[in-house]
């Protein structure tokens, strides 16, 4: 039997622990409120105002100097040429590396050290990949282009390729290769035509989540791509894209710019929020069946 | 035995009139073989070359900066990354201001960033309802889906106004008048500057710690957490000393990741942070970030002294992110090989 004054304490000591979870979870919720409320804030704030600045003219008419009418066409065309080459470049080389990491690296120093390195390179500042690039490429032919753009996107890429073509060939079950192997096939037909086959759906996430996340990036075309005012399809040329017109329209101080910038903006936006969906459901599609 | 005897009795004879051994010895090659096994060669080379071709990319990165930043680096010597020079018509420079940019905002995102991530991967590990879970979880893995660049503008059109007119103010009145670190939080209230661009930065980086931290979470056997429960704990008390204790490091993991990134982003922090080599004691002021300062100036930096100090200030951050990260993915690693599988 528990004296009184224990009795006591002991409930004091309940309610204090019982008003120390209340609280702590209470700020727990407190936490998701302030991730949800930016998140949809930032939504807002774009949707009102880039749907303001939507027009037929923004997707028909090239980007015009200070206090003219004009639209984003050409830096919509550079965007997506730009993403599209480096879409091509960065998913074979992401690809055949990934096989690489999953299929012959189980011995030696060679994987772990590449797999370290890519989850590296995965998080590095972007704009120092642009850096980079400027550094080996433009400074060496001396003129910004749309090549260079190109390889600096794909450097991003690069890691997020690998990184999800690994994982999902770690997925496969070993029998299913072992069983293309029992039938005589060589190992590069078995990666190839069974495992790489089984897991399709999780490389192209891969890919589409690597396209996302080129299409917003903006440091590493500032010393690559730059940008153009004018119309251009020359890819060895300056070319103009979304997120360079979009930052240099935002900073400047005219209000028909701004309206531009913010009219591209949600049109990145939208972009890359589509594709992550997309390529979730791609995913889940997969996973379900 | 019925079966076995019979299984025996049948297969005796079949062994009896084998050549002993021959199935297991390698067949001889026969032409189409070694064609396969060239082949096979071959396409384990080209993807080794590509591994390999994004292992020396780190490298080649490292090696080209170097030699870009060279010349500023032998010009000012070590004394480059100690001393607050930036003037490009006299062609001296000296990183610090950037520098001290780049960490301080990283810091005050840090400051934010962790409790709040640490929220959310407990309200999504422990309090949320299981419809909810996947939808929370991907509405916050969303935010770092938006570009930097829609935060950049968003911050420096829309939050910058507002944390300019009503928290800066709240804060001078309120932390300001604490002793020591009331000195951070004085000044002219014109929301461009360190603390807004740490601020935006400590929403960015929200989703990649919470999401680390939620999957460490999830790997704590539910039986732990169960007896916790079993013998009277509340759930505070088990994350407290089940959950935490069990996930440090690799939560840790997680926080050097979202410092990684916070190092180096780019964009968002360009619009709001002021553009000012500058170093004051209060935060409200403006400054300059080592990302901020290569997208603003390095298009426009002619000289070539001017051009490798800024090439020198990339190198320093991407060693830095170099060190951070790295030493976030052994973390992260070391957790997941204690549970006995592959991140």
């Amino acid at each position: 039997m528990a004296t009184p004054i224990a009795e006591g304490r002991s409930s004091v000591l309940y309610h204090r622990r019982l008003f120390v979870n209340r609280f702590n979870l209470v700020m727990s919720l407190l936490a998701m409120s302030f991730g949800m409320i930016f998140l949809l804030w930032i939504l807002f704030v774009l949707f009102q105002k880039g749907f303001q600045a939507l027009s037929p003219a923004m997707f028909m008419q090239m980007t015009p100097p200070p206090g003219s009418a004009g639209g984003l066409l050409n830096a919509i065309y550079g965007s997506v040429v730009i993403v599209l080459v480096a879409t091509l470049i960065s998913t074979p080389i992401g690809i055949l590396a990934g096989i690489y990491l999953a299929e012959y690296g189980r011995r030696g120093w060679v994987a772990p050290l590449t797999r370290f390195i890519n989850d590296i390179l995965l998080s590095a500042p972007s704009i120092v990949l642009g850096l980079f690039v400027y550094t080996v490429y433009v400074a060496q032919v001396g003129h910004f282009s749309g090549w260079a753009g190109s390889v600096a996107l794909a450097l991003i890429a690069i890691p997020v390729v690998v990184r999800t073509t690994e994982n999902m060939l770690h997925l496969v079950p070993s029998s299913l290769r072992e069983a293309a192997i029992a039938l005589g096939a060589p190992m590069w037909k078995v990666i190839l035509m069974v495992t790489l086959r089984a897991v399709r759906s999780g490389v192209i996430t891969g890919v589409l989540l690597a396209v996302a996340r080129m299409s917003g990036e903006t440091a590493p075309l500032l010393f690559t791509a730059l940008n153009n005012q004018f119309w251009s399809s020359d890819m060895n040329a300056p070319m103009a894209n979304l997120p360079v017109v979009i930052f240099q329209y935002a900073m400047s101080p005219f209000d028909d710019w701004k309206t531009l910038a913010w009219g591209g903006a949600l049109l990145i936006t939208l972009t890359v929020l589509v594709i992550n969906i997309l390529a979730r459901s791609v995913f889940r599609q997969n996973a379900a069946r | 035995m019925p079966i076995d005897t019979a299984t025996a009795a049948f297969s005796s004879p079949v062994i009896a009139e084998r050549p002993p051994q021959a199935a297991l010895r390698p067949e001889p090659p026969r032409p189409k073989h070694d064609a396969g096994r060239r082949q096979d060669w071959l396409f384990e080379h080209v993807t080794l070359f590509f591994a390999l071709f994004v292992l020396l990319l780190l490298a080649g990165i490292l090696i080209a900066l170097a030699i870009s930043a060279a010349p500023a680096l032998q010009k000012f010597g070590p004394a480059f990354f100690f001393t607050n020079v930036w003037n490009p018509v006299k062609n001296e420079f000296g990183g610090l201001a950037p520098i001290y940019g780049t960490l301080m905002t990283s810091a005050i995102a840090l400051v934010i960033g962790v409790p709040v991530s640490f929220g959310i991967a407990l309200f999504l590990t422990e309090m949320c309802p299981p419809i909810l879970k996947r939808p929370l979880g991907t509405a916050v893995e969303l935010l770092a889906a938006i570009p930097s660049i829609i935060y950049g503008m968003w911050g420096l059109f829309i939050f910058a106004p507002l944390f300019g007119d009503y928290v800066q103010p709240l804060l001078t009145q309120t932390i300001g008048h604490v002793p020591i670190i009331g000195r951070l939080f004085q000044g002219a209230p014109n929301g461009i500057g360190i603390l807004s661009a740490g601020v935006i930065l400590s929403v960015m980086i929200i989703p990649f710690i919470s999401s680390v931290m939620r999957d460490v979470f999830e790997i704590v056997p539910p039986v732990l957490k169960e007896s916790a429960y079993g013998i009277g704990c509340t759930t505070w008390e088990v994350v407290r000393n089940v959950v935490l204790p069990y996930t440090k490091v690799g939560a840790i993991g997680g926080i050097m990741l979202g410092l990684g990134r916070a190092l180096g982003e780019t964009m968002a922090v360009t619009f709001v942070i002021g553009n000012a080599y500058r170093i004051s004691p209060s935060l409200f002021e403006p400054g300059n970030s080592i990302a901020s300062a290569l997208a603003n100036e390095f298009n426009e930096a002619a000289d070539p002294v001017h051009r490798a100090s800024l090439i020198s200030l990339g190198l320093v951050l991407f060693l830095l992110t170099f060190i951070v990260l790295g030493f976030s993915r052994m973390l992260i690693a070391q957790l997941a090989k204690g549970e006995g599988r592959k991140t």
